[in-house]
C-alpha cells in the first residue's frame, strides 16, 4: 500500500488522500465485500466437507448414474424403476413443469374473468367473485389441497362402479380416464392444415385491417379464420378416409386399460393451485382495470365503441403495464407452491428429489438440484415476462 | 497490510467452525443435555404413537426410553421427534436426534453410504400386503394392473419395485409422505393395495374405519430388520445403544422382568449377579453407571414384556412371536455374553 501513495505523489500530487476519494473508497470497500464473501463462502464448503468426511457420509453427484430402483406414479416420458437417477429427476422435473405451465395458463384466464366479474354492474356477479377472493385468497393453499384430493377419493366411486357420463369418459376415485383416438398419419396432415389455417386467418387479418381503412368496412376476420381453420383440419380428416378408430378405456383386473387418464394427484393439485393463485391474479387484474382513467371509457363509448370493444381496445392495453410484473410474481408464486404436490401423492421434483437424498444420503447434493431446478424454472418464467412487459409497455410518443 | 489481516480473521473464523463442528462426541454431548433426543415413527400404532392422552407409546419409544433409562437411570428422560420415512437420516446425520428408533431397516448401502451404524435388531419383519376383502385377491402374483400405495423412500418402496419387475407385473404407485394420510388414503379407496412392513400393514388395520374388510396376503416379499441408528464416530455411544437392545434380550432369557427384578437382585447366579451389577465391570466398561441393566428391565422391562405389550397377541394388532421370539423358543432373538 504504501508503494501505490508513493507512485501517485510522484504523476501528480494528489488534493486529497485515496481514502478520501470516493471511487477509489469504493472500490477498496467492493474489494474488501468480494473477499468476505468468498472467505465465508470457503468456509462454508471447507467445513461442510471435513464433516462429511469425518462422517464417512458419501458425496458427489455420481449417484445420478445409479439405477433408482423406484417407481413413480405417472412419468410424462417412459420411465422404469430400473432407470437412473438422473432420468428419475428428469421425469420429477417434467412434472413439476407440466402442473407449474397447465397451472399457469389456467390460472390467468381463470384469473382474469373472475377479476372483471369483480367489476361487474351485476351485484350478485360482483359479490361472489368477491367472496370467491376472500375464501380463497385467506385458506392455507395446503388445507385446499387436502380438501380437493380427499373430495377426490371420497367423493368418485371405485373403478368398478365408474360413473360414465360420456361414451368413452369415465370418472373414478382413479381420476378422469378418456378414449383417444389411435394415432393415424391423418393426424400429422390434420396438424399441417390447422396450421396454414392459421398463416391465411394472419394474413386475413392484415386483408381486413386495409380494407377497413380504405372503406371503412367491416369484415368478421377472427370468425371467418377460425372457420378456415376447422374446415381445413376436417377436409384433410375426410380426404384421409375420415379414421374413426378410439384407445377406448376398458376395465380390466382392477383398473382401466387404454385411453388417456388424468391422476386425482395431478387433478387436485391443478385445481387448488388455479383457484388459489387466480384469486390473487383477479384482484391484480381489478386494480389494472381501476388503474385506467375513467375519462378513457367515456372517451371510447363516445366515439361509438361497443362495450366489448371498450374492454379490448382501450382498456386492456392499457391495464396490461400495471398488471404484468405482479403478475410475473403470483406466476413464480404457483411454480414454486406446487412442490405442495409431496402432501398429497403427485410426484413432483421435490418428491422425487426428496426419495433420492432419503436413499443415497445424499441431502447437500440433492438439496443443491432442487435449488438449480426452481430457480432456472423461476429465472425462465421471469425472463419471459419481462420480455413481454418490454413489448407491452406504453411506447411514449 | 489490510489483506493479510483479513485472511489471519477469516483463517480463524474457519478454525473456530471447524473446532465447533468436530468438538463432543455424542455420548458428552447426550449426557451434557440431560436427556436422550429419539427419533421415532409418529404415526405407526404399536411402534411409534401418540397415546389419545398424548403419551408416546410403542416397541421403538421403549427401546428409546430404554437407552434413557441406561444412561441417566431415568426411562423418561427423552423427547421424542416424529419423522417421516424421507426426512429419518438426514435428521439423524445432522445431529437433530441422537439416536433413530424409527422402524429402520439395516441394508448395505444405508450403513456404508449414509454414515450410520445400525445397532442390533429390535424387530424382525418383512414387507406384506394388504388388499380389501372384496377384491377377492388370494396372492400377490394376481395384482397385474394394481394401484398401490407406498411411503416414499422406504426400502418398501424399492422392495416392491423389484418385486412386480421379477415377476412382470404392471403396477402403479401412489406415494405420500405421511403414514397416516397414506393409510386414509388407501381406505378410502385410492389404492387396491397398501404395501408396508407386515407390522405396519397390522397397525394400520387396526386403526381402520372396519378392519374386518381387509386381509393381508401371505407373500412376504422383503427381510426387514428393523434397529436401531446411531452416527458413525461414537463407539462408545454405539456401544450403549447396542447393549440396551441386547439387555433387554438377556433379560429375557435369564427370566429376569420388571416385575421380579428386585427380587432377581437377590440371586445367587453369577450370571444374574455381573447382568444387574450386584458384580461391578459391565456399567463401567460401557462408562454408565452400575445399575444400568437394572434400571432398562426395572423401568422399561424386557424384550418380552415389550413385544407383548405394544404389539403382542393380547394387543389390537395381535402379532405371534414368531422371528421375534427367543432363540431357545425359535426366532431370532439372541444376546451375546454380558461379561
Amino acid at each position: 500500500m504504501p508503494r501505490r501513495q508513493n507512485d501517485t505523489t510522484a504523476a501528480d500530487p494528489p488534493l486529497v488522500p485515496f481514502w478520501h476519494d470516493p471511487a477509489k473508497r469504493g472500490m477498496l470497500l467492493q474489494i474488501v465485500v468480494l473477499l468476505l464473501a468468498l472467505g465465508v463462502g470457503y468456509v462454508l464448503v471447507a467445513n461442510t466437507q471435513a464433516n462429511l468426511q469425518r462422517q464417512s457420509i458419501a458425496t458427489g453427484f455420481g449417484f445420478i448414474q445409479h439405477e433408482a430402483g423406484f417407481e413413480i406414479g405417472e412419468p410424462a416420458i417412459p420411465y422404469s424403476a430400473a432407470d437412473s437417477y438422473g432420468r428419475a429427476l428428469l421425469v420429477g422435473a417434467l412434472n413439476t413443469l407440466r402442473v407449474s405451465f397447465t397451472g399457469i395458463i389456467f390460472t390467468l384466464i381463470f384469473g382474469s374473468v373472475v377479476g372483471v366479474a369483480r367489476l361487474s354492474r351485476n351485484w350478485l356477479i360482483s359479490h361472489l367473485a368477491k367472496v370467491f377472493i376472500e375464501v380463497m385468497q385467506n385458506i392455507p393453499l395446503l388445507l385446499q389441497l387436502f380438501f380437493w384430493y380427499a373430495l377426490f377419493y371420497e367423493a368418485f366411486p371405485s373403478p368398478r362402479e365408474a360413473l360414465n357420463p360420456l361414451r368413452g369418459v369415465f370418472v373414478s376415485n382413479r381420476g378422469l380416464i378418456f378414449g383417444v383416438p389411435i394415432e393415424h398419419p391423418a393426424h400429422g396432415w390434420m396438424l399441417i392444415a390447422l396450421l396454414a389455417g392459421i398463416v391465411l386467418w394472419r394474413l386475413l387479418v392484415w386483408w381486413g385491417r386495409g380494407l377497413q381503412e380504405r372503406t371503412g368496412t367491416i369484415v368478421p376476420v377472427h370468425r371467418l379464420g377460425i372457420a378456415l381453420c376447422l374446415l381445413l383440419s376436417l377436409l384433410v380428416w375426410l380426404a384421409a378416409g375420415a379414421p374413426t378408430a378410439m384407445n377406448m378405456p376398458v376395465f380390466k383386473g382392477f383398473n382401466f386399460q387404454g385411453g388417456m387418464s388424468v391422476s386425482p394427484e395431478f387433478s387436485a393439485l391443478l385445481i387448488g393451485l388455479v383457484l388459489y393463485t387466480s384469486a390473487f391474479v383477479a384482484e391484480i387484474v381489478r386494480a389494472g382495470i381501476q388503474s385506467v382513467a375513467h375519462g378513457q371509457v367515456e372517451a371510447a363509448m363516445a366515439i361509438g365503441l361497443r362495450p366489448g370493444q371498450v374492454l379490448h381496445l382501450v382498456i386492456f392495453p392499457q391495464a396490461t403495464r400495471v398488471i404484468v410484473p405482479p403478475l410475473t410474481s403470483q406466476m413464480l408464486n404457483l411454480t414454486k407452491n406446487s412442490s405442495l404436490a409431496i402432501a398429497i401423492g403427485y410426484s413432483d421434483f421435490v418428491s422425487v428429489a426428496n426419495t433420492t437424498i432419503n436413499q443415497t444420503g445424499q441431502a447437500i447434493e440433492g438439496v443443491a438440484l432442487i435449488m438449480v431446478v426452481y430457480l432456472f424454472f423461476s429465472l425462465s418464467t421471469s425472463a419471459f415476462m419481462n420480455w413481454y412487459n418490454k413489448k407491452t409497455a406504453l411506447v411514449e410518443r | 497490510m489490510k489483506i493479510t489481516r483479513l485472511i489471519a480473521l477469516v483463517a480463524a473464523i474457519s478454525l473456530l467452525i471447524g473446532g465447533l463442528a468436530v468438538a463432543g462426541k455424542d455420548f458428552d454431548a447426550v449426557k451434557k443435555k440431560g436427556y436422550l433426543q429419539a427419533g421415532v415413527n409418529g404415526g405407526v400404532f404399536g411402534f411409534g404413537m401418540p397415546d389419545a392422552k398424548g403419551v408416546w407409546k410403542g416397541l421403538d419409544v421403549d427401546t428409546a426410553r430404554a437407552i434413557a433409562a441406561a444412561i441417566f437411570g431415568d426411562a423418561d428422560k427423552v423427547k421424542f421427534t416424529p419423522l417421516t420415512a424421507q426426512q429419518r437420516f438426514t435428521a439423524l446425520q445432522s445431529g437433530e436426534i441422537d439416536v433413530l428408533t424409527r422402524n429402520a431397516t439395516r441394508t448395505l448401502s444405508r450403513e456404508t453410504q449414509l454414515g450410520l451404524n445400525f445397532v442390533t435388531v429390535n424387530y424382525y419383519d418383512g414387507q406384506g400386503f394388504m388388499v380389501a376383502k372384496k377384491l377377492g385377491v388370494k396372492s400377490a402374483k394376481e395384482l397385474d394392473g394394481a394401484t398401490i400405495c407406498v411411503l416414499p423412500g422406504t426400502t418398501t418402496e424399492q422392495n416392491v419395485a423389484d418385486y412386480f419387475r421379477n415377476n412382470k407385473i404392471k403396477w402403479k404407485p401412489v406415494v405420500i409422505e405421511s403414514t397416516t394420510e397414506l393409510a386414509k388414503t388407501f381406505f378410502a379407496g385410492r389404492c387396491d393395495v397398501l404395501t408396508s412392513d407386515a407390522s405396519q400393514l397390522a397397525g394400520a388395520r387396526s386403526v381402520a374405519p372396519k378392519p374386518e374388510d381387509y386381509v393381508i396376503l401371505p407373500e412376504i416379499i422383503s427381510k426387514e430388520p428393523l434397529a436401531p441408528v446411531v452416527r458413525h464416530g461414537d463407539d462408545q455411544f454405539r456401544d450403549i445403544v447396542d447393549f440396551t437392545v441386547l439387555a433387554m434380550i438377556n433379560a429375557e432369557e435369564l427370566g429376569i422382568t420388571s416385575k421380579n427384578v428386585d427380587a432377581m437382585l437377590k440371586s445367587k447366579d453369577p450370571v444374574v449377579q455381573r447382568f444387574l451389577g450386584v458384580t461391578a465391570g459391565n456399567g463401567a466398561a460401557l462408562g454408565l453407571d452400575e445399575k444400568w441393566a437394572y434400571n432398562i428391565v426395572k423401568q422399561v422391562g424386557n424384550y418380552g414384556e415389550v413385544f407383548e405389550r405394544n404389539v403382542g397377541p393380547n394387543t389390537t394388532l395381535g402379532i405371534e412371536r414368531g422371528l421375534n421370539a427367543l432363540w431357545t423358543a425359535g426366532g431370532l432373538m439372541y444376546s451375546p455374553p454380558f461379561k
